[in-house]
């Protein structure tokens, strides 16, 4: 009997990391064919590291490619503000509805997932005559140097990104007692910045994180919306490079993978890290009071 | 002892009145003009059931709902339209409310650091307060590391260490189980006579009210049956959902005649606001029923029970009536079912009141 359920554990073990060699190289696998491509010698005879040498040299990076050196920046300050409007507008927006009008959830929901079903396309259209619009304004009052800026895609990325970090801050409100926790901090003397920043803030820490990591990582990786706007970012500026320098190209889009790669690790790891916070403490607090 | 709370305790109670409040829910009234004044330093408790606007008057209290119309007057300050944050109000929630993210001492610090002082003034402030609660050795501990008795005992201590002109209790000791609910609620009473702060305390467990508080008001409907101290309000209740409500009454038909009423074959004296002629319903408290055993009882015992410091006989008289009699818990083995019993009253008091009126179908109803 124990002999045979051995061998059952035996075939389940078995299975299980059949299952997990498939799919690591299903996913290592274009990622060695682009290290492989990155590290052939010059005519594609021999190997070389000169494409990664060339890559450690930020300095030569900036002077011989500053479409990329653009695109990076120009990404980098994308995701960062991406990121701050994101949470400005979502977490004041998704506390208060929870507490005020309970019953506009699902509508919030429905709003912030709309996303996921339009079109890169169909969003750059919409978005063309707003920005248009806000462009014209923009400078009237400040000059051409900000109304032209790229970083207005940020706005942009805002709706894109809505889908991932409504879930994931929707998630920590839920393992969070917000009327309550609130309600106690103003009968305390606090006012409502207070209570965001103090209280509900703190312990939505790990959503926070979550929602953020999956910013960076959505705007890191965007292409078609910057492309369509005729604007330059790190996706673009590598499809732009690929035209010319293709080992370059190839070998910066395995940077950006494996850091994209390292920001969701994290991302797992801060999750969980959190539902051993707040969760744990939930459920703890409920067992030791029974 | 805090030597902060005992310098406070004369000097710490202010008025608090709420007038002809009205607060309506998708058409139902959880406040239909409920008016309560509290004198300074009182410890009032509301009590009523599920859904009778006792909560919803506190939270009117707090600031944390608007009412539809009337007034928060609190030190003669008009605070009706104050904010939450702006009222001065130290309040102990029923659900479990330390900041997750902060030690004890943290959550006590938080009101203080919202207010002026110093950082050494909060920290001495914080740890007199949790020495009044005796969790004085659990300062460092987060809420997932203390008992729900032990949070609440916080809360109470964040609430107070504020020096709130009034302390708000919405049901604390509900989640608790019997024993820590009982010690918290006198540990309340204890701290509460000690800091001297009006305060109101919402329950809707009549032993957890009549035992702590100075005054018990008693709600229905969204209004206010009955205020009145703890003894009055059992032995003089002023309507029938008072009566049913507050302990165990006896619903018996009788006939009211001058100032007395009819009823078990005995005439007890009736209480003000009673039925004054005719036929009536006397609601008679179980120890104000007299039971000796007697072959020619009219009344047959249903069953005797043991329930520790006294015991309790149902008895059904011929006309169908159920009839709950308190004895002393030695005396409930004489009693078994089916032996013949005689039921007289015991002289006490009663409230007489029309067939049909508002009730809460106590087991001895007809």
């Amino acid at each position: 009997m124990s002999g045979q359920r051995a061998r059952i554990r035996r075939r389940q073990r078995t299975f299980r990391w059949g299952v997990v060699t498939l799919v690591s190289a299903f996913f290592a696998l274009p990622l060695l064919g682009m290290l492989d491509f990155t590290t052939r010698g010059p005519g594609g005879v021999g190997r070389s590291g000169q494409t990664w040498r060339t890559l450690a040299d930020f300095g030569a990076v900036a002077t011989d490619y500053p479409t990329l050196n653009d695109g990076v920046v120009t990404s980098v300050g994308l995701a960062v503000l991406t990121v701050a409007v994101m949470l400005l507008l979502l977490v004041p927006t998704m506390t208060w509805v929870r507490l005020r009008v309970p019953r506009a959830q699902r509508l919030v929901e429905f709003v912030c997932l709309l996303p996921l079903t339009v079109p890169a396309i169909v969003l750059v259209v919409g978005l063309s005559p707003i920005y248009t619009w806000l462009t014209g304004w923009l400078r009237y009052f400040f000059g051409t140097a900000i109304s032209e800026s790229t970083l207005w895609l940020s706005l942009a990325y805002v709706v894109l990104v809505l889908p991932y970090s409504y879930r994931a801050i929707d998630a920590g409100l839920r393992s969070i007692d917000v009327r309550t926790l609130s309600e106690a901090a103003r009968s305390l003397g606090a006012g409502w910045p207070t209570v965001m920043w103090r209280i509900i803030l703190p312990n939505l820490r790990s959503a926070v994180l979550s929602a953020s990591f999956l910013t960076v990582a959505l705007v890191l990786g965007e292409f078609t919306i910057a492309n369509l706007f005729s604007r330059n970012n790190l996706q673009v500026a590598m499809y732009l490079l690929g035209k010319s320098d293709a080992q370059i190209s190839v070998a910066v889009g395995l940077v950006s993978l494996v850091f994209a790669f390292l920001i969701l690790f994290a991302m797992s790891f801060v999750g969980s890290a959190g539902q051993g916070g707040a969760l744990t403490r939930r459920l703890r607090s409920r067992k030791e009071s029974a | 002892m805090s030597t902060v709370a005992s310098e406070r305790a004369t000097d710490r109670g202010v008025a608090v009145e709420l007038t002809d409040l009205r607060r309506t829910y998708g058409g139902v009234h959880a406040l239909d003009g409920l008016t309560l004044h509290l004198a300074p330093g009182e410890f009032v408790a509301l009590l009523g059931p599920s859904g009778c606007g006792k909560t919803t008057a506190l939270r009117c209290l707090a600031g944390l709902e608007d009412p539809d119309s009337g007034t928060v007057t609190v030190a003669g300050k008009d605070l009706t339209r104050v904010p939450t944050n702006k009222r001065d109000m130290g309040m102990v929630f029923q659900a479990y409310s330390l900041f997750p993210h902060l030690t004890a001492r943290q959550n006590v610090e938080f009101g203080l650091s919202l207010r002026r002082g110093s950082g050494a003034q909060r920290r001495t402030r914080a740890g007199e307060m949790l020495d009044l609660v005796g969790l004085g050795s659990q300062v460092d501990k987060f809420a997932h590391q203390m008992s729900g008795g032990q949070q609440q005992r916080v809360a109470l201590a964040r609430a107070l260490a504020i020096e709130p002109q009034v302390l708000l209790l919405d049901e604390p000791l509900s989640a608790l189980d019997a024993k820590v609910r009982s010690q918290l609620r006198d540990e309340i009473r204890r701290i509460q006579l000690e800091v001297g702060t009006t305060t109101l305390f919402v329950t809707h467990d009549q032993e957890e009210a009549l035992a702590v508080a100075d005054r018990v008001g008693v709600m229905s409907g969204g209004r206010l049956e009955q205020l009145a101290a703890p003894h009055e309000l059992y032995a003089s209740p002023a309507t029938a959902f008072v009566a049913d409500f507050v302990g165990l009454s006896n619903r018996l038909a009788g006939r009211v005649s001058q100032g007395r009423a009819e009823v078990l074959g005995g005439s007890v004296p009736v209480l003000p606001g009673s039925v004054t002629e005719g036929p009536a319903v006397v609601l008679v408290r179980p120890e104000g029923v007299r039971i000796e055993r007697s072959d020619d009882g009219e009344a047959t015992v249903v069953s005797a029970s043991f329930l520790g410091a006294t015991g309790r006989v149902v008895a059904s008289t011929p006309d169908g009536e159920t009839i709950h009699v308190q004895v002393a818990n030695v005396d409930v083995p004489d009693y078994r079912p089916g032996d013949r019993v005689r039921l007289t009253p015991r002289g006490d008091a009663a409230l007489a009141v029309h067939d049909g009126s508002d009730s809460m179908g106590t087991p001895g109803s007809k």
